[in-house]
């Protein structure tokens, strides 16, 4: 399934990659996959912006705004005037 | 259970079947077998607070006999996620590494940090789990993975973090093909049954809140210049009544189990279609859809589809594609939207009122 267009905000310089594979490893949408040894961001509205390919990226490849996609924890923040964290369990 | 001991004098969980006695001492040995407890337990933790308390002790444990060659899983202290883990690893020799995420599920923990590479490697040394292995390869759950920094958790514990798949249940799968996960295998789901499975959580805190929505009802249509009149409560107040609850169906139950077959990619709008839609046979029923009627059925299409609207935003969160971005403009559009529409749908609702009671 797939959520709002062009909204993610996923980015990812090719330049900077050296093939671990870690961000296909970890991706739980299949955004990127290795091609010639490389990783490729495929489609990017799949992104859910969990931010996993991110932090294990080792050369800093790829930059999100990782965080949660959850209403509540918008609206909440939106209150507080804090971060949007999941207040659920 | 030769190899055990100590379980004269040691009340055990019900889920472990013996102790292992192992160079950094004992360790419960945890069945690969779900018992009634267990599955009463799922169930609980599926529909109520229950899951707030639903915890394993993090440490270490083992499935089988594990040798200094086997595989090490990390899994949360989420006692639903253990369960699910344990299970999958029926018939294999392997270590379990509970790690403390406050009782949180992997992917949830990961998301909050709990599920973590501070407490991954903080639990490795305090549980002196590399001393019960020659190799150096621990394996996390994938959905982890957002909590967790592979590459910082090699330099400080000296393990190399494989990622196993997003289901437990392809596990063995996993190890049988050298640690490889098939792009089916990374991929998250969302199919009917995992989102019909989420909607009792969902719909539980809502039915505390119909009774407070029956008296408000009550009060807005049973009062009268002469009084409360309990008559005209009850026959002008049904129906909003019926329809509140078909609001509160629309969103929380409906817009998850029909979410792909609903158009449009908006949570938001989604939620709006299906109150709209589920309201629709009713007022046709009690036969609103007429002139006379055109105040009230202003006010029904108004209000309930709103409301059917942000129920289903809510169920972004429980979602396993949305994005903060994305959750971000649908509030950015949708919160104005609500206040505005909920603003007309009480002015129609006051001037209904001054109609009945002929003020002017």
């Amino acid at each position: 399934m797939i959520y709002l267009k062009n909204v993610a905000s996923l980015g990812y310089d090719p330049q900077k990659c050296t093939g671990c594979g870690r961000c296909v490893e970890v991706c739980p949408h299949g955004v990127f996959f290795m091609q010639d040894k490389r990783a490729v961001m495929g489609e990017r509205d799949l992104c859910m912006e969990c931010g996993a390919c991110q932090k294990n990226c080792p050369f800093n490849a790829i930059h999100v705004n990782a965080g949660v996609g959850c209403a509540n924890a918008v609206i909440r923040s939106i209150a507080t005037g804090s971060e949007p964290t999941c207040g659920c369990s | 259970m030769s190899n055990t001991c100590c379980t004269e004098s040691i009340k055990m969980p019900h889920w472990a079947d013996g102790i292992l006695a192992t160079s950094g001492g004992p360790v419960y040995r945890v069945s690969t077998r779900w018992t009634r407890r267990d599955r009463v337990g799922q169930v609980r933790s599926r529909i109520s607070t229950f899951r707030m308390a639903y915890t394993v002790e993090p440490g270490i444990y083992a499935v089988g006999n594990p040798s200094r060659e086997s595989e090490i899983f990390v899994s949360a202290n989420y006692k639903l996620s253990f369960d699910i883990l344990r299970r999958e690893l029926k018939g294999l020799n392997a270590w379990i590494l509970v790690i403390d995420t406050k009782g949180i599920n992997v992917w949830c923990a990961a998301g909050k940090g709990t599920f973590g590479t501070e407490e991954l490697v903080s639990r490795m040394a305090k549980t002196g789990i590399a001393g019960l292995v020659d190799h150096r390869r621990i394996i996390v759950p994938q959905l982890g993975a957002p909590g967790v920094d592979a590459n910082l958790v090699k330099k400080e514990s000296g393990f190399r973090v494989y990622y196993g798949p997003a289901r437990a249940s392809d596990i063995p799968a996993y190890l049988s093909s050298n640690y490889t996960a098939t792009r089916e295998m990374r991929t998250v789901q969302f199919r009917l049954i995992d989102r019909l499975i989420l909607t009792p959580i969902e719909l539980n805190p809502l039915l505390k809140i119909i009774p407070v929505f029956a008296m408000a009802v009550l009060l807005v249509f049973g009062l009268q210049p002469s009084g409360i009149v309990f008559m005209s409560a009850f026959t002008h107040g049904l129906p909003i009544f019926i329809l509140g609850v078909i609001a509160i169906l629309a969103g929380t139950l409906f817009t998850p189990v029909f979410l792909p077959f609903i158009p449009f990619r908006s949570f938001a709008i989604k939620g709006w279609l299906a109150g709209a839609i589920l309201i629709f046979p009713y007022l046709y029923y009690i036969d609103w859809l007429v002139p006379g009627k055109i105040l009230m059925t202003a006010f029904s299409f108004l209000f309930f589809p709103m409301v059917s609207s942000y129920l289903g935003l809510q169920f972004t969160g429980a979602s396993t594609y949305t994005s903060l971005s994305g959750v971000k403009k649908e509030l950015k559009i949708g919160i104005p939207v609500y206040i505005s529409s909920g603003i007309a749908s009480l002015v129609l609702l006051v001037i209904y009122k001054i109609n009945e009671w002929g003020i002017v």
